[in-house]
């Protein structure tokens, strides 16, 4: 059955409140309907910091830099925003810097939009061609044991690990 | 005043010399934690700082340098943190300053070492050689608090300037193309990391 978009269940409170159990704290991103349920829950929580992004890649090189600093971040961004982080996962690949990036697909199972196709089939060889390790959540069950995961990937080991919440879990866009 | 002019006044303040103006403007570096955007900054930093554990230098990822220092700055709100980038640095990323001036941090310090030129590439000229003035870009993102620096005689008010607390705060340094002083640096981003961590952290 086809979810309505704006249908998020419990998986994307259960995804906060994993990262925050986790001590994620600082919520960096560029807007997306797939991730709006966890953008209002970081802006509403006062004890994280929600960074808006005026592009992508700041969110990989402020997270390296509050890596510095002795913080846990998240880049929460869009399929085709990935686009604009290629270059700037140069940082994070040479300094062995840990990222966790959540990015909500376009592009994949369902699009109606054909603009979308381009990015969203080009997200994960791109990230993967940078040295990102892309984990996919298809359904919502998945989502908790795959966000522990990656944060523990991602700052136990220091790897840049980005889970592709995919467009059966999120719906796709009606047009 | 006409476009050609302000273009005319514009080259013409490219005129003081890096080796002494980033030095004279920074002040004690240790005041700072310092991030150093790619290229001349980084070796205008190195050279000043000795490469200590309190500055990372960035030697690619161009325009990361203001987020990365934003980042680090929102991590630790009792530190004062400086970050030193060119102007091509900053042009790349020019929505870095609107980012900065949204969150608005308290402990964040912005020197831009404006030459007009991408130096470390044969000085081809930048857009700020001809038409853009980066101090008024930073004012209109919300920074307040900027002065653009174009003689000797500005050095003391630009390093107090860095050294005010309760806004972000962005210094143009306008100096000439002439590359910074050399010495030998370290490349290796994780074992710098990890000595600028184990510093500040433990």
């Amino acid at each position: 059955m086809n979810k309505s978009f704006s249908s998020q269940d419990n998986w994307a409170d259960n995804l906060y409140d994993k990262l925050r159990s986790m001590d994620i704290s600082l919520f960096t991103y560029v807007p997306d309907a797939g991730h709006s349920a966890m953008i209002n829950r970081a802006l509403a929580d006062p004890d994280v910091t929600s960074v808006p992004l005026a592009t992508e890649e700041e969110g990989v090189s402020l997270l390296a830099g509050a890596h510095l600093g002795g913080s846990r971040g998240v880049l929460l961004l869009q399929s085709s925003g990935v686009g604009n982080c290629i270059n700037m996962l140069s940082l994070t690949n040479i300094g062995r810097f840990p990222l966790l990036s959540i990015v909500s697909m376009r592009g994949d199972y369902g699009e109606q939009n054909p603009w979308q196709f381009p990015m969203g089939q080009g997200t994960q060889p791109c990230l993967e061609a940078m040295g990102t390790i892309c984990l996919r959540v298809e359904t919502p069950d998945d989502v908790v044991p795959t966000i522990e995961a990656a944060v523990n990937m991602a700052y136990r080991s220091d790897q840049s690990v980005a889970l592709l919440l995919s467009q059966r879990l999120i719906g796709a866009k009606p047009f | 005043m006409a476009a050609s002019q302000q273009a005319v006044s514009a080259q013409t303040s490219f005129t003081l010399d890096r080796g002494e103006a980033v030095p004279a403007v920074v002040g004690d570096p240790s005041y700072f934690l310092i991030i150093a955007g790619l290229s001349w900054s980084a070796k205008d930093v190195g050279k000043l700082t000795g490469e200590a554990p309190n500055a990372f230098l960035m030697g690619g990822g161009m325009g990361g340098a203001i987020t990365m220092a934003l980042g680090l700055a929102l991590a630790q709100p009792e530190r004062a943190v400086l970050a030193v980038f060119g102007d091509g640095e900053c042009l790349m990323n020019v929505g870095s300053l609107s980012t900065v001036g949204f969150m608005q941090p308290k402990n964040l310090s912005m020197l831009c070492v404006d030459n007009g030129t991408y130096g470390e590439t044969g000085n081809q000229l930048t857009h700020t050689a001809r038409n853009a003035d980066l101090e008024i870009i930073a004012q209109g993102c919300g920074i307040a608090s900027t002065l653009t620096v174009h003689s000797e005689a500005q050095y003391a008010a630009a390093t107090a300037l860095l050294r005010e607390d309760g806004a972000p705060r962005f210094v143009l340094l306008r100096v000439n193309d002439d590359p910074p002083r050399t010495y030998g640096r370290n490349f290796d981003a994780v074992e710098r990391k990890q000595l600028f961590r184990r510093h500040l952290l433990s």
